[in-house]
């Protein structure tokens, strides 16, 4: 609604942002789509033969891959499952009146602004050796064998990991959720004589559904992704027990300097990560209307 | 010089039609007022003379130059907008000389238009307030200072008064026919509220579906409605319009009398009723009586106290050289015909 | 809460909430006293808590060893460049989507969501090799320009969120008043969007400062900011824990303290304005 002055100056605007966007978006993933169906090394740059979609056949099948994408999953669904449950039992919480709930609240988004890098160390030294480690420590106090976090689960090392980072995120999210909850909700509901699990039941829980569905959403785009937390932990180890197919395909070009395999998996990961987005973007696109 | 013509102009939002093909003669130093219902076009029209909106087609002349494809701020235009529209960040000095600044007059110029002007709108008081810590009346005023310092040829007005409390804009009502008196600038003026219309106009435009409906002073719209809509919009409480076998008698298809052109009788008259709500202001009584000739409740206006209650009969009888005839297109018809029997 | 809570309650709340808060912040906690330790007493058994000699040898040894402040200044220019390039593209083009919306705004604005969620390594070698082939590996430049990148979306978005709250009204009034455009944007909109602005600004600061995935790898040492400098530390043997963990407080101390201060607006950025 406004004057053709003001259209043709609004699309000059906005111009630029799309235009630089829509040559990141495209001319890399033209290019890996590209490479994808070349025999492409580092060691042998200048000889790069049409394979066709050898290098798909390569990587798909490539026993590491299958075990890449399981421990993606569940890297995923581990970390979602702790991060939402916990998430809404420390909101629950956060949400009462108790002292020094700023500080507390404070204490719990803390982890949320660690860099990854530090994270992952902190954890595996500092928490998970397990000689030096505060977990192995607490361990042998009450009697228990330490547990080699890094060697004897290093995927369950990694979700607990993630999960910590990623527990205020979803925790400060669903809070923001529960408090604008209106009281006079609950007020009626009790009135109506139900009991607090209820109410947490019929009220509450599909009050933050939507703030849950967009936790899950965003989470999963991130957790697609991990990277910095497996190189500095475990480095997809031992074997590929720990790796992801982010690290994967980083793992192909850095390490192996295979090109052509490397951009296969990164076009298999692109469509991977689209399935989620489309139901994310969707869900964004609605409540963008209202 | 504040002349503004709109000839043939023309406004739609793709396939939707705001405004068909409209001419308006605007003088300069008239007091214009569009008036109409919600959505009738008026805001829209406001719009296109200020320079906010393009229009499809037509021609807006301001002065003799045509203005159509000029930018807003070439029109010499100044508009006070409903939410009055104040720059938050800024203390009311600085908005009222945001414009000037933006026009690069010297520093002293600015100062001293914008000291006059908030005296005159008794603002100096608040000067280096923000916006924020004003009421709404002196937000309006500093709105209307922002517009008056450019010297404008033509003051538009966005519904100014409605977001302002029933006490407070009738004193805005006064401030601004006052500044018109003495400015003698050219101002239009939109609102929905007829009342407003009525009592500050030099000329009302009644707008319907972005159609003119009726463009005349307000005494003439009142006494001369084109046609039903109009008749219906103009005057307070609304015109009583009656249809079928009590028009007939007057030869037309609608025939209208307003609340103030009915005579009251308990005794005997014309249409018999029974109250339904009888209020009691003390300088008037304002019935609503059922009646068999309409099946909704006519409107009747007492000068004074008239003491009936709800329930009580009355006989109503419209003055019969004030009664309005329309045709079955709803319009206006010549004479006061004749009621036959 | 409108309603008054039992005295008993409140503490039993109190305990428990404490609790939960100080196991989250725990290893933040230890880092940071850890790192105030000498490395006999950081890997002692039984651990110690408070009870050690507090020193600052750890600090001063990251700073000389390690040349803690080349990547903390990376950090920073890193940071702030691809923020300020964000606002320059970002404050346009928000503008135009909130206050002159068209029918396709709505799409532009998730097709741009769309691209964040790209996964990055599906483009790394591409971007690696021209970053090679444009000599921009391991510099500054270079990773400034992929940060604007990748955060673009998320800064447009939420300025887009922020203006949308600004009626349009004042922007009209600006132009009837004679502003050009670049006053009605510099003058009227932008001091009014201060606090989203701000907001914008430290999340993507925030973002910018952690992102572990581009710092990591297309610097070696040059451009190397500090999420890449504690990648170093990837393996220290014994008794290099306190060391580490100063190094890891330098490192996450100043975002920290940024983060406390902009919790609330956090929400709403991550969530693209879908919660606020």
């Amino acid at each position: 609604m406004a004057t053709l002055h003001t259209k043709s100056a609004a699309r000059a605007m906005m111009a630029p942002a799309v235009i630089v966007l829509l040559i990141w978006m495209i001319v890399p993933l033209a290019m890996t789509l590209y490479f994808s169906t070349l025999n492409y090394t580092l060691y042998n740059p200048f000889s790069t033969p049409f394979v066709g979609f050898e290098n798909y056949s390569y990587f798909l099948t490539d026993p590491t891959f299958l075990a890449a994408l399981a421990n993606t999953l569940v890297l995923v669904l581990g970390v979602l499952a702790i991060t939402v449950g916990g998430g809404i039992l420390i909101a629950l919480l956060l949400d009462q009146d108790f002292y020094g709930v700023n500080i507390v609240r404070l204490l719990v988004i803390a982890p949320f602004f660690v860099m990854p890098t530090v994270a992952a160390l902190v954890w595996k030294n500092m928490m998970m050796n397990p000689v030096y480690g505060v977990i192995g420590q607490l361990l042998q106090s009450i009697g228990l064998a330490p547990i080699d976090w890094m060697t004897d689960v290093p995927l369950l090392s990694i979700v607990i990991i993630v999960a910590w980072q990623w527990l205020p995120f979803a925790t400060l999210i669903l809070l923001t959720a529960l408090q604008s909850l209106s009281m006079d909700q609950k007020e009626a509901a009790e009135m109506d004589g139900a009991k607090a699990l209820s109410i947490f039941w019929y009220i509450t829980l599909p009050h933050m559904s939507r703030a849950i569905t967009v936790v899950i959403l965003i989470q999963t785009i991130f957790l697609l992704s991990i990277y910095a937390e497996i190189l500095v932990t475990t480095q997809g180890g031992p074997g590929s027990q720990s790796t992801n197919i982010t690290y994967l395909v980083a793992q192909q070009a850095t390490s192996y300097g295979d090109i052509g395999a490397a951009s296969a998996g990164g076009i298999v990961a692109v469509i991977l990560a689209n399935i989620v987005a489309i139901f994310l973007v969707r869900l964004i696109g609605k409540n963008l209307d209202a | 010089m504040g002349q503004i013509h709109l000839e043939k102009v023309r406004k739609a939002f793709g396939d939707v039609v705001i405004i068909p093909e409209l001419d308006l003669q605007i003088e300069d130093g008239e007091f214009v007022v569009f008036v109409g219902p919600s959505g009738c076009g008026k805001s829209t029209l406001l719009r296109l003379i200020a320079g906010l909106e393009d229009v499809t087609g037509g021609k807006i002349v301001i002065d003799g130059k045509d203005a159509t494809t000029l930018p807003p701020a070439k029109r010499g235009l100044a508009m006070v907008f409903q939410s009055y529209a104040l720059y938050p960040h800024m203390s009311v000095r600085k908005n009222i000389a945001f414009p000037l600044k933006m026009a690069g007059m010297d520093k002293a110029e600015i100062d001293k238009r914008v000291d006059y002007a908030a005296k005159t709108l008794n603002l100096d008081n608040y000067i280096d307030r923000r916006p924020g810590q004003l009421s709404g009346g002196q937000r309006q005023r500093v709105a209307i200072g922002r517009a008056i310092v450019r010297e404008p040829e033509a003051f538009l007005f966005d519904e100014p008064l409605s977001n302002l409390d029933a006490a407070l804009r009738v004193g805005m009502r006064l401030e601004i026919s006052e500044l018109h008196q003495r400015l003698k600038t050219t101002m239009i003026y939109v609102t929905h509220d007829q009342v407003e219309a009525m009592t500050m106009a030099d000329k009302i435009v009644v707008l319907r579906a972005g159609n003119i409906e009726q463009v005349g002073s307000p005494l003439e719209l009142y006494l001369h409605p084109r046609n039903t809509f109009v008749a219906g919009f103009i005057g307070s409480p609304k015109m009583n319009l009656l249809g079928g076998n009590e028009a007939a008698k007057y030869q037309a298809a609608t025939m209208g009398v307003r609340p103030e052109h009915i005579r009251l009788s308990t005794a005997d008259g014309a249409w018999k009723g029974t109250v339904k709500v009888s209020e009691h202001l003390g300088s008037d009584t304002f019935l609503h009586v059922e009646s068999p000739v309409h099946d909704e409740p006519l409107t009747v206006r007492a000068g004074g106290e008239f003491p009936v209650h709800a329930g009580d009969v009355v006989y109503l009888t419209p003055e019969p050289d004030k009664v309005h005839r329309f045709d079955d297109k709803g319009l206006a018809m010549k004479g006061n015909g004749r009621a036959i029997g | 809460m409108a309603r008054n809570v039992t005295k008993g309650r409140k503490i039993g709340t109190t305990i428990l909430a404490w609790f939960v808060g100080l196991v989250i912040f725990f290893p933040i906690l230890w880092t940071f006293l850890t790192s105030f330790k000498t490395e006999l007493q950081a890997i002692s058994i039984p651990p110690v808590f408070v009870g050690f000699d507090w020193t600052l040898e750890n600090y001063a040894t990251i700073q000389t060893q390690s040349n803690y402040f080349h990547f903390m200044a990376n950090s920073i220019y890193l940071s702030l460049g691809s923020t300020a390039l964000g606002l320059i593209f970002a404050i346009p083009a928000a503008w135009a989507m909130a206050f002159s919306p068209t029918k396709r705004t709505k799409d532009v604005l998730l097709w741009m969501l769309s691209t964040k969620m790209l996964p990055a390594v599906g483009v790394l070698i591409p971007v690696y090799l021209m970053f090679i082939r444009f000599g921009l590996l391991d510099s500054r430049l270079g990773l400034i320009v992929v940060l604007f990148l990748i955060n673009l979306p998320i800064i447009v978005w939420m300025l887009y969120t922020y203006f949308k709250e600004i009626p349009g009204e004042i922007l009209e009034a600006a132009r009837m008043d004679g502003a050009s455009l670049r006053k009605e944007i510099t003058q009227v909109l932008a001091p009014m969007a201060v606090p989203g602005i701000a907001s914008t600004i430290l999340l993507n600061v925030i973002l910018s400062w952690n992102e572990a995935f581009w710092t990591l790898n297309l610097t070696t040492s040059n451009a190397a900011p500090l999420t890449a400098f504690i990648a170093s530390f990837s393996s220290p043997q014994g008794n290099f824990y306190a060391k580490l963990s100063a190094a890891s407080m330098l490192a996450i101390a100043p975002i920290l303290i940024v983060g406390w201060f902009s919790q609330k607006q956090l929400v709403r950025g991550l969530t693209f304005g879908a919660v606020k």
